[in-house]
């Protein structure tokens, strides 16, 4: 009886002491990969060392592209270009941003005229890609609109997946395509 | 001018006897699991036609030329297998007057081609006349032949022309050798395509460049009613739109006065109507041009994405993809857009919908988990078969007796975005034969034209 007594006690010391263990472990393991996610968006160099998966994690947001690679400006401090998702023309948090930006500097500039290019990334059909490449044109162009730029300074040209920017064949690259660009005219 | 290209002078030297069929014969529903033999003989010439031709075309041996012709195409289709000609035992002329049968038993062929090769002149311009015959080996007796004229530089599509008919006689379905192919041939790094129409004969060869590369150029389709005349989508002064061309005459218009991007265009079966998507204000709808009264009119009303429409042979109905499921699915409505109806319901996105010239079935691009393939289904959307699958492929096309699809397939890119290409595929409906169809450059978009008229 003692001796099972003891025994007992000792098992759950062990046992006690096993889940305070995995517990701490969790716990470091998730602070390492959260400090390397925030260093790797703060600097570039810093993301070509990660490994690919925490490389993708700072770069994209569900598949929309949030990275700052192949993006232009259309003025000093203003970006040229919004992402967006598969399949999508919805424009995320981070693009109306972009596009309310550029309004303000379209609005400040009002002699200049654009064009919104519209395009698509390779997994798709070119005409449908055609197509989708107008929406998400016209969905920049709406916002635009909406923030006070006449329409008669913005066209939309839809180059679907003929023009991409980025020739590799994988998702991060396919991020990048799929995008409009806001192009001087003038 | 027609007459020039193509003094077609007919003999059929030997009645059709209808029971010549139980001999030969190839039932090409099936795979190719069992090519039949075949001995393509080099047609013979006389000194004078040899120098004459020498003169015209420098070419040494045109008999020669003339049965590798038909023996690549024959051997292409998978349904049969050309035996070396180093095999061979008897000589070119005799053969083409009356075959040894047991010689060419022999070597094991069921199937012998022979012919012959003269020059002519006729209004002191200088013609070939080319002569040929299909003997049945086993039943010992010549089944089919004809003898034709054209001018010198036309010898291939005569080899063609004879393609065709020994396709015929021992498929019972009707050729696609005398057809040419026109697609979008590409150059250059994946992010700055130069890309221009050209125009080929099936087997390849005759190459020909329709524009420049000085502005992006998309899709081209012939009309099925016109072997002269193709529609494309051209950036033209950054105006995406779609055009008509006469390729003889090289003139092209826009097609309409649309405000917005027209492009996906086909013609209409008889040649009359160009159907096509306009994509305006974030939308794309599918319009038809009547090209005689020059009348156009939105067939599909609704705010998702429709496009890629196809007539159906008969001009009746037209299938096309929409994303009005929420992805990209096929759908097929009557000619004058009424009486939608989606047809795709498998798993996966369906695009690129084409209907096929025998009316009974529609070749279509289908992407599931990350891969594209190319398939057919009914024209209600029963019996889908997969053809082939691959990391990317799209843009169907038929063979004008619907036996054969042609498309385009791109590779995957290496970790540093090297590697890129395109090429022309075709395959066979069984899902068997699959293969390149070369191309001088990279290329797209392909689309096949009807058999071609004199």
């Amino acid at each position: 009886m003692n001796l099972s007594k003891i025994l007992k006690n000792v098992l759950l010391v062990v046992l006690f002491g096993l889940i305070v263990t995995a517990c701490a472990t969790k716990k470091s393991v998730k602070t390492t990969t959260e400090s390397t996610t925030t260093k790797a968006a703060e600097t570039q160099s810093e993301t070509q060392k990660a490994d690919p998966i925490e490389k993708l994690d700072a770069l994209m947001q569900g598949d929309v592209y949030i990275g700052s690679d192949t993006v232009g400006e259309l003025a000093s401090g203003v970006p040229d270009r919004v992402f967006f998702a598969t399949n999508e023309t919805i424009l995320t948090t981070a693009s109306r941003e972009t596009l309310r930006k550029q309004a303000a500097w379209l609005r400040q500039n009002s002699d200049v005229t654009v064009v919104v290019e519209g395009h698509a990334d390779e997994r798709g059909t070119r005409e449908y890609n055609l197509a989708l490449g107008e929406r998400r044109a016209n969905a920049a162009k709406d916002y635009l609109m909406t923030y006070g730029v006449s329409s008669d300074r913005i066209k939309v040209l839809s180059y679907g997946k003929e023009r991409p920017v980025d020739s590799g064949s994988n998702p991060l690259s396919w991020s990048k395509n799929r995008r409009s660009v806001t192009v001087k005219a003038n | 001018m027609k007459k020039n290209l193509f003094l077609i002078i007919l003999f059929y030297v030997i009645l059709k006897p209808s029971i010549s069929f139980s001999l030969v014969e190839i039932d090409i529903t099936r795979g190719n699991l069992d090519p039949m033999p075949i001995s393509v003989s080099p047609f013979f010439s006389d000194k004078i036609t040899d120098e004459n031709i020498k003169k015209n075309l420098n070419i040494e041996n045109l008999g020669l030329e003339i049965s590798k012709v038909i023996e690549n195409n024959l051997e292409k289709t998978g349904l049969f297998d050309a035996i070396e000609k180093e095999a061979f035992l008897q000589k070119p002329d005799i053969a083409h007057l009356k075959p040894r049968f047991e010689d060419w038993a022999l070597i094991k062929s069921q199937v012998l081609i022979t012919g012959k090769v003269t020059s002519k002149i006729i209004n002191e311009k200088d013609y070939i006349n080319i002569e040929f015959k299909l003997w049945d080996v086993l039943g010992a007796k010549m089944v089919d032949g004809f003898s034709l004229t054209t001018t010198p530089r036309s010898w291939r599509r005569v080899g063609h022309k004879i393609s065709d008919k020994v396709y015929e006689r021992l498929t019972g379905e009707s050729g696609y050798f005398d057809t040419r192919i026109i697609y979008v041939a590409e150059e250059g790094p994946k992010t700055q395509r130069i890309k221009k129409l050209a125009l080929m004969d099936q087997d390849g060869f005759n190459t020909k460049y329709i524009t420049l590369g000085s502005e992006l150029v998309l899709t081209p389709r012939f009309n099925p009613a016109n072997d002269k005349e193709i529609t494309y989508m051209s950036y033209f002064r950054n105006m995406p739109r779609v055009y008509i061309v006469n390729l003889q005459t090289g003139e092209q218009k826009v097609v309409g006065d649309f405000r917005g991007m027209t492009f996906a265009p086909r013609f209409s079966p008889d040649g009359k109507k160009l159907i096509m998507s306009l994509a305006k204000d974030g939308n794309s709808e599918i319009w038809v041009r009547n090209l005689e009264t020059n009348i156009q009119e939105k067939l599909t009303d609704h705010p998702s994405i429709d496009t890629s429409p196809s007539y159906s042979p008969d001009g009746k109905f037209i299938t096309f993809n929409s994303d009005r499921s929420g992805y990209q699915q096929i759908y097929v409505m009557r000619s004058d857009g009424s009486k939608v109806k989606r047809i795709s319901f498998g798993k996966g996105i369906y695009g690129t919908p084409v209907w096929s010239p025998r009316g009974d079935l529609i070749a279509f691009t289908k992407l599931h988990k990350g891969k594209f393939f190319i398939g057919v289904m009914r024209t209600d959307g029963t019996g889908e078969r997969l053809l082939t699958e691959n990391f990317y492929q799209e843009a169907p096309s038929w063979s004008p007796n619907g036996r054969i699809i042609i498309f385009y397939r791109e590779t995957k890119t290496d970790d540093k975005g090297q590697g890129f290409s395109a090429k022309l595929w075709s395959i066979d409906l069984t899902g068997y034969n699959e293969r390149l169809v070369s191309t001088e450059t990279d290329a797209s978009d392909p689309s096949w034209s009807s058999l071609l008229g004199n």
